[in-house]
């Protein structure tokens, strides 16, 4: 971070250590939980880096996430903001009542019950993959192999869309994600995802299947550009970031071979890891991000109208007056409470989908491969500070 | 112990069924929570303070 004028702060990505957010942000933390920052664009704005505040911002309704009121934290966001137009049934983007509207029509799909019945899919979709790799024989890249393509299927699954068709939006979303993409770029793959959906759409029109898709169409409450909104959401947010917290994941596990050895030897200790993993590596890389429709007193500090907000998850969540002995990976911890989903109106919809998916995923890999180990020195593997999701980009795997 | 939730607030996001199964349930429906249990056991209450605290939407609170 550089201090651009006495107290005012810039964001940064730039991480020195592949499972620590910057150390500017966390040196930011320890002076206090709120700065102002200055934005890409000049504006002046606000930092929040300890826990409580940014818990505060997440649950208060006078905060929007609307687009048009944001401005970029970072230079390489600037473009991403832009791109993101008002597409409708894209809620992530829109405030209630609006939101509400749409996020209703879903939640009945990802209740905790209905995630727990897919589990028996999600063993079936995973044990293949490993079956594949078997077969295949190290090294491979665990990214390709295993991490991306078990959400891709299950969201495909849940969604609906023919698997045959997921290198299309597996390209496209990464295009839209990176942060070094040009408008021109990620205008085309959001138009290209947006075409394929609305073709989907069509064809559930035709032919009723009941799948969430094939669901929404047949309730009627949604027309075709909304549903091709809700569709992409969904295929964006549903599997860019699982696959990361997956391979990330197995990283940091095999970088700590005790907490690794705990997580493949003891079932009981899978539900508390898959929430520090979390905590401890929160993939969500800048933001979340709001802006103050009107003046706010938040602990003190004057919020105006029209002023941005960033939240710096990753260090939030490493806020000792909230998680104590933060710096440390301890799959024993009770990491409850993180930052990593969001909070508030907003908070993942899939959350339950992806907790499911990595309960599943880290044990059945680490106990089909006990001698898993990385192919490269750990130095090596690239990282992926130039996404919106951190995570890396591949990880060389042998066993 | 008294549990009341406000289904106009909540926001489905589950965590207080996946915290106390026992005692909240999600409706079929819309994703919203369901109370089994709007009076339950001492034995059920740390575990229910929890989850109202962990309750992303301010949509569950408790009367003594
Ligand atoms: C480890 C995996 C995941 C992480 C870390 C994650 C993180 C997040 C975060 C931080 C938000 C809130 C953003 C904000 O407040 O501005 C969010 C929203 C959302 N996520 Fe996830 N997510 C994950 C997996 C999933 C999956 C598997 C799905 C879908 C199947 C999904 C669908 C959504 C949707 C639809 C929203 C928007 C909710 C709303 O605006 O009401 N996510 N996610
Ligand atoms: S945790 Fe809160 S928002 Fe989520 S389902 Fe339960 S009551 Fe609703």
């Amino acid at each position: 971070m550089t201090e651009a004028t006495p107290g005012l702060m810039t964001y940064t990505t730039a991480r020195e250590r592949p499972f620590d957010p910057p150390d500017a942000l966390t040196r930011a933390r320890e002076e206090t939980p709120i700065h102002r920052m200055i934005y890409a664009d000049g504006h002046e704005g606000w930092l929040i880096t300890g826990y409580a505040l940014a818990r505060a911002v997440l649950a208060h309704p006078g905060f929007s996430t609307r687009p048009e009121f944001l401005h970029p934290p970072i230079q390489q966001r600037l473009i991403n903001l832009q791109e993101i137009r008002m597409q409708p049934g894209f809620f992530l983007r829109m405030d209630p009542p609006e939101h509400t509207r749409f996020r209703r029509l879903l939640t009945g799909q990802f209740t905790v019950r209905r995630m727990k019945q897919l589990e028996p899919r999600i063993a079936q979709i995973t044990q293949d993959r490993l079956d594949a790799m078997e077969r295949e024989g190290g090294p491979v890249d665990l990214v390709q192999a295993f991490a991306l393509p078990i959400p891709s299927l299950v969201i495909c699954e849940l969604l609906g869309v023919p698997y045959e068709d997921r290198d299309r939006f597996h390209r496209d979303s990464a295009v839209m994600l990176s942060l070094h993409s040009t408008p021109e770029q990620i205008r085309t793959a959001i138009d290209d995802l947006l075409d394929y959906l609305r073709a989907l759409v069509k064809h559930k029109h035709a032919e009723p299947s009941d799948d969430l898709l094939g669901g929404l169409v047949a309730g009627g409450e949604l027309n075709d550009e909304e549903l091709a909104g809700v569709g992409l959401l969904l295929l964006v947010a549903g599997h860019e970031t699982t696959a990361n917290m997956l391979a990330l994941g197995t990283f940091a596990l095999l970088t700590n071979p005790k907490q690794l050895a705990a997580v493949r030897d003891d079932p009981d200790v899978v539900e508390g890891a898959v929430e520090e993993l979390l905590r401890y590596l929160t993939i969500i890389h800048i933001g979340p991000m709001r802006t103050a429709l009107e003046d706010i007193d938040l602990d003190g500090h004057l919020i105006k109208a029209k002023e941005v907000v960033t939240i710096a998850a990753a260090v939030a969540n490493r806020d000792p007056e909230r998680f104590g002995e933060s710096e440390t990976l301890d799959v024993s911890r009770s990491a409850h409470g993180h930052l990593t989903f969001g909070h508030g109106v907003h908070q993942c919809l899939g959350q339950q989908l992806a907790r499911a998916e990595m309960r599943i995923a880290y044990p059945a890999l680490l106990r089909r491969f006990p001698e898993l180990r990385l192919a490269v020195p750990a130095e090596e593997v690239p990282m992926r500070s130039d996404m919106s999701i951190y995570g890396v980009h591949r990880l060389p795997v042998t066993w | 112990m008294k549990i009341k939730a406000d289904t106009g607030v909540c926001v489905g996001a589950g965590m207080c069924a996946l915290t106390v199964p026992e005692v909240f349930d999600q409706s079929e429906d819309d994703g919203t929570v369901v109370v089994l249990e709007p009076d339950p056991p001492a034995s059920r209450e740390a575990a229910v303070r929890r989850a109202v605290k962990l309750c992303p939407s301010g949509a569950l609170s408790i009367e003594e």
